[in-house]
């Protein structure tokens, strides 16, 4: 167990590290030059010019990159590009923080309702409910969340007004008014994810209906609801905490278009305004930020499963 | 995941006759009826040419705009020599008029040539970039599999979408650029299940046949592998056609899905109006979703019923 933990971290540190080298040459190439964008179009050469060396623009590209890695190592990016004297991390956190609340609460609806649906389906399967749960999961997980999210802002917020149409809730809201602003883009989570976990579930349930151990608790003479939580859920659910691990990275920096029909200030959105800008220290450490997010989540996706089954322990 | 299951369970319904057997006909002919009772049972499952039905629809719209398209795509509609923007849905015009005064419906239908251009083209050239990554990978392992992989899976932990923003904003969003970008991003996920079923055949007694008969490695995997993983590759590009259109759409929402904006895009349509769905005027919006929403599910609905054929 500790060996493994041991190799995936480093294979983890391997992984950021190229991730790095991809994000470093990609900013190297932008064709706009952020030291103009910031001294703005009428401003001198020599002003300019004095701005990329204060920027450490024209350093040696080798210079540059120890830079990035020794900001990363330190988790301090600086300042913005382009909301100069303000620190990158104090634009990172708060953006954190919007998406965490995003994911939990769409997380919190849709792991119970699609496990109970997935399991459900596999237990029936072939019945009209299975293939209900099947159909409907493959039609919503294939529409882009922002679509998704039109819809339902579109529907629940403005047609029926239930919930506001807009995720800015005021100032010093209470959790619960919160709460309701945010309810409405979580839900288009919920829409894009209750058929694609829904549909790994169902599979793992079917594997694990249809094995031996199944079969022997069912004549053992347990009751369909004691097999499926003392024999089924450990084996059905592998799969969907893998899936759900590698889908974290995608739900806090993905969300770009959703987050911008919501008006929503999440992670997605900040990196995708800062690659725009260009706003490279804010870029990296948004991009940075989101990596870790995916390493620390399939770890632990990772460890969950060797928790579940012991097996998969061994045999890494 | 899922993709791995799929191959998986692919792969056990077209193995080869292991026997040492020289490519002689036989098998080609086993395969071949093999294929037409696939194609029969494919044209007989109702999600299939349900979402085959879908696919042609829009399909005609991006061949023949003109002969669906009740208004021209640029220029505003005139009621009795007048121009309205943003009126409602009405017998003038059916899915009403956005902020300019262009007709909906005829944006909607002009549209569908885009997406129906860049989103296979990706997936397509996504798809033979990862057969022959993965064939070479899969086949010959070594340090070359090991250090692409983890390159690819380094790819793999940021979100496409976010790549390609990256990508977009240096080379601009040029039809090309998006194309090769999309189809860059993807390849990675294609080698990976590709690599996946190589393994699977290297394992194989025709592998090692043909290693025996001194078959060069170009050879077996053109000749040998590549016939029996087809179907994978068919099922992977259908998949990917649907990923590629919802990642086309977000790009273009956000601005980067081409240099001109006034040519009618859907999510480009929907990134000029989403923000008027708040004050009641949801039709320049809700109608190219609609679209995005139904050509996606067209797609998929192809995709997983030929997944379940193949698995048989």
């Amino acid at each position: 167990m500790f060996q493994f933990l041991i190799r995936r971290l480093l294979l983890a540190v391997v992984t950021l590290f190229l991730i790095l080298v991809i994000v470093f040459a990609l900013t190297r190439v932008f064709p706009s030059d952020p030291a103009r964008q910031l001294a703005g179009p009428f401003a001198s050469e020599e002003r300019v010019a004095s701005l990329t060396e204060n920027l450490g623009l024209d350093d040696p590209l080798i210079t540059q990159f120890g830079r990035l890695l020794w900001s990363v190592v330190t988790l301090d990016f600086g300042e913005s590009f382009s909301q100069p004297g303000v620190r990158v991390l104090d634009l990172v956190r708060p953006a954190l923080w919007n998406s965490a609340k995003l994911v939990g609460l769409a997380l919190l609806l849709t792991l119970p309702i699609s496990i109970l649906g997935g399991i459900w389906a596999g237990y029936k399967k072939d019945t009209l409910a299975d293939r209900s749960i099947v159909s409907f999961g493959l039609a919503s997980a294939s529409i882009p969340d922002f679509v998704s999210g039109v819809f339902l802002q579109f529907i629940i917020g403005v047609q029926l007004g239930w919930l506001p149409a807009i995720s800015n809730a005021p100032d010093n809201a209470s959790i619960f008014t919160e709460l309701r602003y945010i309810l409405l883009p979580a839900l288009a989570i919920v829409f894009v994810y209750f058929g694609y976990i829904a549909r790994i579930t169902r599979a793992g349930a079917i594997t694990a209906f249809e094995s031996d151990y199944t079969r022997t608790a069912f004549m053992k003479g347990l009751s369909p609801s004691e097999v499926i939580r003392k024999h089924v859920m450990k084996n059905a659910l592998q799969p969907t905490v893998a899936v759900t691990g590698t889908q974290m990275g995608y739900l806090f920096g993905g969300l770009v278009g959703l987050e911008l029909v919501f008006n929503y200030p999440g992670l997605g959105g900040l990196i995708f305004r800062a690659a725009t800008a260009p706003d490279f220290p804010l870029l990296q450490a948004g991009v940075v930020t989101v990596a870790i997010i995916f390493m620390l989540s399939t770890l632990a996706a990772d460890l969950l499963i060797a928790w579940m089954n012991p097996r998969a322990r061994i045999s890494s | 995941m899922e993709e791995s299951n799929v191959v998986q369970d692919q792969l056990e319904s077209e193995v080869q006759e292991p026997d040492l057997v020289p490519i002689s006909t036989a098998p080609a002919l086993d395969r071949k009826s093999v294929r037409a009772e696939q194609r029969r049972e494919l044209f007989r499952t109702p999600s299939f040419l349900i979402g085959l039905f879908i696919v042609l629809l829009w399909l005609a719209c991006g061949i023949v705009p003109e002969v669906f398209a009740r208004y021209p795509e640029l220029d505003p509609v005139r009621v009795d020599g007048q121009v309205i923007p943003r009126a409602a849905p009405s017998a003038d015009a059916w899915f009403g008029t956005d902020g300019t005064g262009r007709d909906v419906f005829s944006r909607v239908v002009y549209g569908a040539d885009n997406v129906l251009i860049n989103a296979p083209a990706a997936a397509l050239i996504a798809v033979a970039l990862g057969a022959l990554l993965g064939l070479i990978m899969g086949y010959y392992r070594g340090w070359v599999d090991e250090i692409m992989s983890r390159i690819m899976e380094a790819v793999l932990s940021l979100p496409v979408i976010l790549l390609a923003i990256m990508v977009l904003v240096v080379f601009g969003a040029s039809r090309l650029a998006i194309i090769l970008t999309i189809a860059g991003l993807f390849t990675p996920v294609v080698t990976r299940t590709v690599r996946a079923a190589v393994l699977t055949e290297s394992q194989l007694d025709y592998v090692a046949a043909a290693k025996l008969r001194g078959e060069s490695g170009l050879f077996i995997m053109l000749r040998e592998i590549l016939p029996n993983i087809t179907n994978v590759l068919v099922v992977e590009f259908t998949v990917r056609v649907g990923y590629a259109i919802f990642t086309v759409a977000t790009l273009a929402f956000l601005g980067l899905g081409a240099d001109d904006v006034t040519v009618a895009d859907w999510g480009t349509d929907i990134s000029q109006s989403y923000d008027l769905v708040k004050a009641g005027q949801w039709w320049p919006s809700i109608f190219p979703a609609l679209a995005i929403a139904i050509l996606v599910i067209g797609v998929n609905l192809i995709a997983d019923s030929l997944d379940k054929v193949y698995k048989g």
